[in-house]
């Protein structure tokens, strides 16, 4: 298969077909751990971590495992990867580990990662269902972090507080006090502040979709017309 | 000229939207002339700001959205929205306070959905809940009745320039939550013990009262929802302070308490919101009732109007649907899952 198109696979996981904004997939942990952007970034790179490693090991498995079964297999795999993170995180990360508490074991149930496993590796060699995964994972951190940062801020008025949960000790002063004597909106951090973050981030897309949408036509309608006739020997209007 | 000719009687029209709203707005005049005798100028200030920011932020919106702005702004809905949530605000609520909550009630829980009409919610009530949820601090300090501040000092609160705390004091549903079950400490306390009820605060209610009434006259508002939600909050109310008057206060003292006719009669009888047929609205009304007295008897909350009607917005398309009347022609109601229109 070298008619693989990565850059048509890139988009869909980047805007196109975006896990959050576009199949919202995955909300649990999506609504629940954007608090702060270092929550958002520890759990999404953990899900991009999942996406990539059992999209390459379902797309190696794909010629073996039988329809019937196929879920099953799916999910132990999913599984398999997602305990890997959780020792890993448990072990260099332990803080962010236990803030993030219940919703790294939660990745197995992500329905982003059943559902490219199924729809998109189940069905592609290795390399494509790699791009696929990574580029999901990246979609879905890009969300993550968004609302992450939105939340930050409206809710405390900071921005990067507590980076050094993940990236240590050099991290402890990235903290952006970006407006000073904050009272602090609780509604942002309250999970309601998520659901109206994510709403608006979906809006937003949409908007941006149908201005695009516009300019393209307008593009369309000012190209001169051409004759679709193979031989042209009237006028052509 | 016109030539379509009718016999009488002629119906002229009189009212629409506007003239309706603003009748709605002219009956909380009462209200807010007590509010402002108890506790000072602050809810004067609050409402006229209030009203400013929501002007603006209708206005912009119907703009972005591409509507008729000066029609849509003439209909008063947005003005009397920001005098709803003015008057609950506590008098000491800065400039800010007003701002988030006016801002959130317009542009999110009503312009978003669709404006007039479309919101599923109260929109003053939205606003208020989620100031409650976010500034809990500076929405409990209300001032201690007979102690209302100068103008001058209100003007200080409404710029975040004076610390609150001097002049704030517990509220009497606060106050009873507290001692409630300790006979010597509520009889200790006067402010539980006005002419009627709470001190200031009994009337303030009855000032809503009355302006609900003249409500009621002008055929503005029905009976059913305040009489349901004044019904719901004093039968439980009743039977409690009977079996047990310590712990559970009297119905009066629940009547003219905190937002019990502000809610009654001006946030429960939002028609948006609302259940639509009578039977309906009493059901609604009834269990915004009883969900009050639940919440101020059990709650974490001293008060719960808002919480009570946002709720019950929720369930007012259920309440709907087993609610529908007979229509015309038909032998049984066309309601609930069983219906289909058998006649």
């Amino acid at each position: 298969m070298s008619d693989v198109n990565y850059k048509k696979i890139s988009m869909d996981g980047l805007w196109n077909n975006n896990p959050a904004t576009v199949q919202i997939l995955g909300l649990c942990p999506l609504l629940a751990v954007t608090g702060s952007v270092v929550n958002a970034l520890g759990l999404g790179l953990a899900t991009l971590v999942v996406l990539v490693g059992s999209n390459v090991c379902v797309s190696l498995i794909r010629n073996y495992v039988t329809d019937a079964v196929r879920l099953p297999a799916f999910v132990m795999i999913i599984a398999a990867m997602t305990t890997v993170i959780e020792m890993l995180m448990q072990a260099f990360t332990f803080e962010l580990y236990e803030i993030l508490g219940i919703f790294i074991p939660l990745i197995v149930t992500n329905c982003t990662v059943l559902g490219r496993a199924d729809a998109f590796a189940s069905k592609n060699p290795i390399l494509p269902s790699a791009v696929d995964g990574f580029m999901m994972g990246l979609g879905f951190l890009v969300i993550l972090l968004i609302l992450g940062g939105m939340r930050e801020l409206v809710g405390q008025g900071t921005l990067f507080t507590n980076m050094q949960l993940l990236f240590g000790p050099m991290a402890a002063n990235w903290q952006l006090n970006v407006i000073d004597n904050y009272g602090g909106f609780l509604l942002a951090i309250l999970p309601p502040g998520a659901f109206l973050g994510l709403g608006l981030i979906i809006a937003g897309k949409n908007v941006i979709d149908k201005r695009l949408k516009e300019i393209q036509k307008a593009k369309a309608a000012d190209e001169p017309k051409v004759s679709r006739r193979v031989r042209t020997t009237g006028k052509v209007s | 000229m016109s030539l379509i000719t009718s016999t009488s009687p002629h119906a002229s029209v009189k009212n629409n939207t506007g003239a309706f709203m603003r009748q709605v707005i002219y009956a909380t005049l009462p209200g807010l002339a007590v509010l402002t005798w108890q506790f000072g100028w602050g809810t004067v200030i609050n409402v006229l700001w209030a009203v400013v920011v929501a002007l603006i932020c209708e206005g912009l919106f119907l703009k972005a959205r591409g509507r008729n702005v000066a029609f849509y702004l003439k209909d008063y809905s947005a003005v009397l929205t920001a005098v709803l949530l003015g008057l609950a605000l506590p008098p000491t609520a800065p400039w800010w306070l007003t701002l988030v909550g006016v801002g959130f009630a317009i542009i999110v829980a009503k312009q978003l959905y669709g404006g007039l009409g479309m919101n599923p919610f109260n929109p003053a009530m939205v606003g208020y809940v989620l100031l409650l949820i976010s500034f809990p601090v500076a929405m409990t300090q209300w001032i201690a009745p007979g102690e209302a501040p100068g103008f001058v000092q209100s003007l200080q609160l409404f710029a975040g320039q004076l610390p609150v705390d001097g002049l704030s004091g517990a509220t009497p549903l606060d106050t009873f939550r507290t001692w409630a079950g300790n006979e010597t400490e509520l009889a200790s306390h006067g402010i539980l013990h006005g002419d009627l009820a709470g001190q200031g605060w009994e009337w303030v209610n009855l000032a809503f009262l009355l302006g609900g009434l003249y409500l009621i006259s002008r055929k503005i508002i029905t009976w059913h929802i305040p009489a349901g939600f004044l019904a719901g909050l004093a039968a439980p109310a009743l039977i409690a302070w009977l079996i047990d008057p310590v712990r559970f206060a009297d119905p009066l003292f629940h009547l003219l308490s905190g937002g019990a006719m502000l809610g009654a009669f001006f946030i429960a009888t939002d028609p948006v919101s609302a259940a639509t047929s009578r039977m309906g609205r009493l059901v609604y009304a009834l269990l915004i009732g009883v969900l009050i007295w639940v919440i101020r008897s059990f709650g974490g909350y001293p008060d719960a109007v808002a919480f009570s009607v946002l709720l019950l917005n929720l369930s007012a398309p259920f309440i709907d649907y087993y609610t529908q009347p007979r229509t015309y022609g038909h032998s049984k109601p066309n309601r609930g899952t069983a219906g289909g229109g058998k006649s």
